[in-house]
């Protein structure tokens, strides 16, 4: 179908497609090894979060919590805030975004061009200042509504009614998904609909490892694990540090054209590696993998040229995925 | 050869500032273990009494998450990388959603029956 009412109509159903370059090559009369790539970038905003932003969205308005002319409070360093900005817009909804200064000026540019307001939190006082802002807001505006997408269910239902249906249609065949580990709302959904339809699926989470300025916390039990996050649904997980994703991001657009952000060079990582693996057993694999994001908002990083280390040092401080 | 152990930078103050220190073990609680005998402590942080891996600490051997790979119990060979780093959701970024959430839940939901009441009159 190439025709909707309108452009809130036409997220999802992004299309699927095969990486024969970058799939391993296997030994003659061995099973084949593929790998897929499922082209989030071409949802309203560019980026997977359409997803997400339109259920929930639709959930607070089902369930009354939301209602004509309310403002809609979000923290969030990217993309949610700019899919949440065109569906507000779109349903006449006022959005603030509270984020970190860190996060790249494209993505401010683009909030503010969807009619978003920004609150920014200060980088160099790290979680805790983040905490202190974010608190701050809520309080002195109890009316805001907040999505809170780490522990809204609609966020992990839009895939389990919408990604997952779709890979599975275009991918009957499918033995991996590979995904990035956030909000988590992308895994538990997806990975919950293909654990059902699917026998022996694989789950697979690659999960950014950031420089160590974003660790900087005071104390391990300040830590945060997502509420909509269920081990359970996973089979595996990677740690994918920034050099290795922006290695993958590089030979993504290089070898098989798509030009990606560097959240879909951790997942291609991990899906590479559970494709070798593949290879080593002689066992056939379809191997599907998010492409989140188009490159376009991270070119000021400057990290898709020069060394991998001038790259790293770019990114070295900052929210890349 | 033994196994290399990245340290975050706030459980540094048992390694005496070191980034990265050595130790051994067949499975990932010998090689706690083992490092506890020198880094003082440095367990304690990352296992709770129960005897399991703390709730905001992730392990990984050679970049894989340990709790999918048997937890404590997951094999361990000279020359693997380890790497511990505390659970952070979408970057520090997710801590502040969750505190500020805690907070303003409490507050969204009396807002909401405050509207029900309304509505019903």
């Amino acid at each position: 179908m190439a025709r909707y009412d309108s452009l809130l109509d036409a997220c999802g159903g992004t299309p699927l497609v095969g990486l024969p370059r970058l799939s391993p090559t296997v030994p003659d009369g061995a099973p084949p090894v593929r790998l897929w790539a499922k082209l989030e970038d071409r949802n309203p905003t560019g980026s997977i979060k359409d997803r997400a932003a339109l259920f929930m969205v639709r959930a607070a308005e089902e369930s009354g919590r939301l209602r004509p002319g309310d403002t809609i409070l979000e923290p969030t360093s990217g993309n949610t805030g700019i899919s949440l900005a065109m569906v507000a817009k779109l349903r006449g909804y006022r959005l603030v975004c509270v984020m970190p200064e860190n996060v790249s000026t494209e993505r401010v540019q683009l909030l503010r061009m969807y009619g978003a307001e920004i609150i920014f939190s200060p980088a160099a006082g790290g979680s805790n200042q983040a905490v202190a802002t974010a608190k701050q807001i809520a309080a002195e505006h109890p009316d805001w509504v907040m999505l809170f997408q780490y522990g809204n269910e609609a966020n992990a239902r839009a895939h389990y009614e919408t990604t997952g249906p779709e890979l599975l249609h275009d991918l009957p065949t499918i033995t991996h998904f590979v995904a990035g580990l956030g909000t988590t709302g992308t895994l538990m959904g997806t990975g919950r609909y293909l654990r059902e339809k699917v026998d022996g699926i694989q789950v697979v989470a690659a999960e950014p490892r950031y420089g160590e300025l974003v660790y900087g916390l005071r104390n391990i039990d300040e830590g945060y694990v997502p509420e909509l996050y269920d081990a359970t649904v996973l089979s595996r997980r990677f740690s994918v540090g920034t050099r290795d994703a922006v290695l993958r991001t590089r030979q993504l657009v290089e070898v098989e054209g798509i030009f990606a952000g560097f959240s879909t060079g951790a997942i291609l990582h991990a899906a590479l590696a559970v494709a070798h693996e593949a290879v080593r057993d002689g066992r056939r694999a379809d191997v599907a993998f998010v492409v989140c994001d188009g490159g376009w908002k991270y070119l000021s990083t400057g990290a898709y040229g020069g060394t991998l280390a001038d790259a790293e040092d770019a990114l070295e401080g900052q929210l890349w995925a | 050869m033994a196994i290399e152990v990245r340290i975050p930078t706030i459980l540094r103050s048992y390694t005496g500032g070191a980034k990265v220190v050595e130790g051994s073990g067949d499975t990932l609680g010998d090689l706690l273990a083992d490092l506890d005998s020198r880094h003082a402590g440095l367990r304690a942080r990352l296992v709770t009494d129960a005897g399991a891996l703390h709730r905001f600490v992730n392990v990984y051997v050679n970049d894989e998450d340990v709790r999918f790979l048997g937890a404590l119990d997951a094999k361990l060979n000279d020359g693997d990388s380890v790497t511990i780093l505390p659970a952070v959701a979408g970057g520090a970024f997710g801590f502040a959603a969750a505190a500020a959430i805690a907070q303003h839940s409490a507050a969204t939901a009396a807002l909401a029956g405050h509207r029900a009441a309304v509505a019903a009159r």
